[in-house]
């Protein structure tokens, strides 16, 4: 995976460390190995790994980790421009989805 | 819709309520937000997946092979080729794997029928439970983002199937990439089971089992190999004919087109060049991602796809240098310089929906320089084709 690397400094990763709690929910879900354990606190080591999946947001009980999640795929936002909407892979019971 | 209400209600047990619970909306605007839960029985159809059936404290429950039947392969291979993937599914409800008692671990799957299976047949030699989640056919990953796999649609599931009833344990493992969709928090304070991630792939269960219920780091972390590449293939093959036929037919009848209008012999034997190139551009643009991704320069995949249209239409270069009398006209040949970058481009962008690590954030940005790009080439390309037959 080291070598496949997607644009940096995008993501709309926030997290603040304040409210940690020191679960690691975060580390647990994160498929990117986002995060790191530092002195029982969550903290971010690979901020450009994030694919903002809102795996971590969606897990932390402390609400300290905000992403604007969704599906990072262009066929969706294609579709989503064309229907005037979110970003879509346009599945519904009838047609295909990615 | 009504088909899919019947199938939820196959594996509903006796002892619930007869009160509609609502579930998430989730990824299908025109899905049902209503779980009926006035259900009879358990009706338990002949399904070749289904080894036995097994009687329990909420009422018959069935038992799945571990081992996948041919029948299975060949429904996984269908699937990956596009044929009837949306309807490759599994009622949603509870499963048995082995000889499951109430101490006995649950694992949640989707009802995309290859999670299931990929799930089912690495439980080969533990005894247990599988609670489907209704996740409209979509596979974990995907049906999270869209939170059909979801904390609204576990909660119920859970209550549907009486599982608090039949197991006295509170525990659940999920996919780790059912995360997106499900806040363990939530669950615990909603329906008292603690939710554990396993691992991402179903094939480290036994190992996250062995380990006590943890994963290694490894285990956590989403890989896109080469392997994991090479079987989205067929099905990106598929996919990408929304946009290959249309411009392959512009372009087969644009080269009936000539200072005397129309001609078919014209049409015959440039449309059927014209045919040739773009079928090129289309299965280089959707191959050579595939198997280059990591190796191609650039970061953004718009990029890594334009390299693949130039390398393909630079050995197309050289066979024409070879085979001079093969060259088109300049126009023409300038023109097929641009399509096959563009092309590459445009199909390698849509690759960012299958691969595992690009971010919304990410695409948009890409988009907003590739897209006007890929328009403008393409506009250019074909101004070039249609000064080619004129001059």
């Amino acid at each position: 995976m080291n070598r496949l690397r997607y644009l940096p400094d995008v993501v709309t990763l926030e997290y603040d460390a304040a409210k940690c709690n020191g679960c690691s929910m975060c580390l647990m879900v994160c498929p990117h190995a986002v995060y790191v354990m530092e002195n029982k606190r969550a903290k971010i080591i690979d901020r450009d790994a994030c694919m903002e999946c809102g795996a971590c947001a969606k897990n932390c009980p402390e609400k300290a980790i905000t992403v604007r999640a969704g599906v990072g795929c262009a066929t969706a936002i294609i579709i989503g421009k064309l229907r005037n909407t979110e970003p879509s892979c346009g599945c519904d019971e009838k047609s295909s989805c990615c | 819709m009504v088909l899919q209400e019947a199938k939820d209600k196959i594996y509903m047990t006796k002892s619930e309520t007869q009160k509609p619970v609502s579930i998430a909306p989730g990824c299908c605007s025109a899905g049902n937000p209503i779980v009926n839960l006035s259900s009879e029985t358990i009706a338990l159809r002949p399904r070749p997946w289904i080894k036995d059936k097994m009687t329990t404290s909420i009422g018959e429950v069935p038992v799945v092979h571990t081992h996948l039947s041919f029948s299975d392969i060949i429904g996984i291979w269908k699937a990956r080729w596009g044929f009837g993937r949306m309807h490759f599914r599994i009622e949603p409800g509870l499963y048995a794997v082995g000889q499951p008692t109430e101490n006995s671990p649950v694992f949640v799957s989707a009802n995309y029928k290859m999670s299931f299976d990929r799930l089912r047949s690495q439980l080969g030699r533990i005894d247990g439970w599988i609670l489907v989640l209704d996740t409209k056919g979509i596979n974990v990953w995907c049906a999270a983002g869209k939170g059909t796999f979801g904390t609204e649609e576990l909660i119920a599931r859970i209550k549907i199937t009486g599982l608090d009833k039949l197991v006295s344990h509170r525990r659940i493992i999920l996919p780790q990439l059912g995360a997106p969709g499900v806040s363990a928090h939530e669950v615990k304070d909603r329906s008292d089971f603690r939710v554990i991630y396993g691992p991402v792939r179903a094939a480290d269960i036994a190992a996250f089992i062995q380990g006590g219920m943890k994963a290694a780091p490894e285990m956590r972390r989403v890989r896109f190999n080469f392997r994991d590449r090479l079987v989205l293939t067929p099905n990106d093959l598929i996919a990408n004919l929304r946009y290959f036929l249309p411009a392959a037919v512009v372009l087969f009848l644009l080269a009936g087109l000539g200072p005397d209008f129309f001609s078919a012999d014209r049409l015959i034997k440039d449309g059927m060049t014209n045919l040739i190139l773009i079928l090129t551009a289309y299965i280089s643009g959707t191959l050579l991602p595939i198997l280059l991704l990591p190796w191609l320069p650039g970061k953004s995949f718009s990029a890594k796809g334009a390299w693949c249209g130039l390398i393909t239409v630079a050995l197309l270069g050289w066979f024409l240098v070879k085979n001079p009398s093969h060259m088109p006209d300049l126009p023409s040949l300038v023109a097929w310089f641009i399509i096959f970058p563009t092309v590459g481009s445009f199909i390698s962008m849509n690759f960012t929906g299958s691969s595992t690590y690009t971010s919304l954030s990410g695409v948009v940005k890409e988009m907003q320089v590739a897209l006007p790009l890929q328009i403008g080439a393409s506009v250019i390309a074909l101004i070039l084709l249609i000064v080619g037959i004129f001059v």
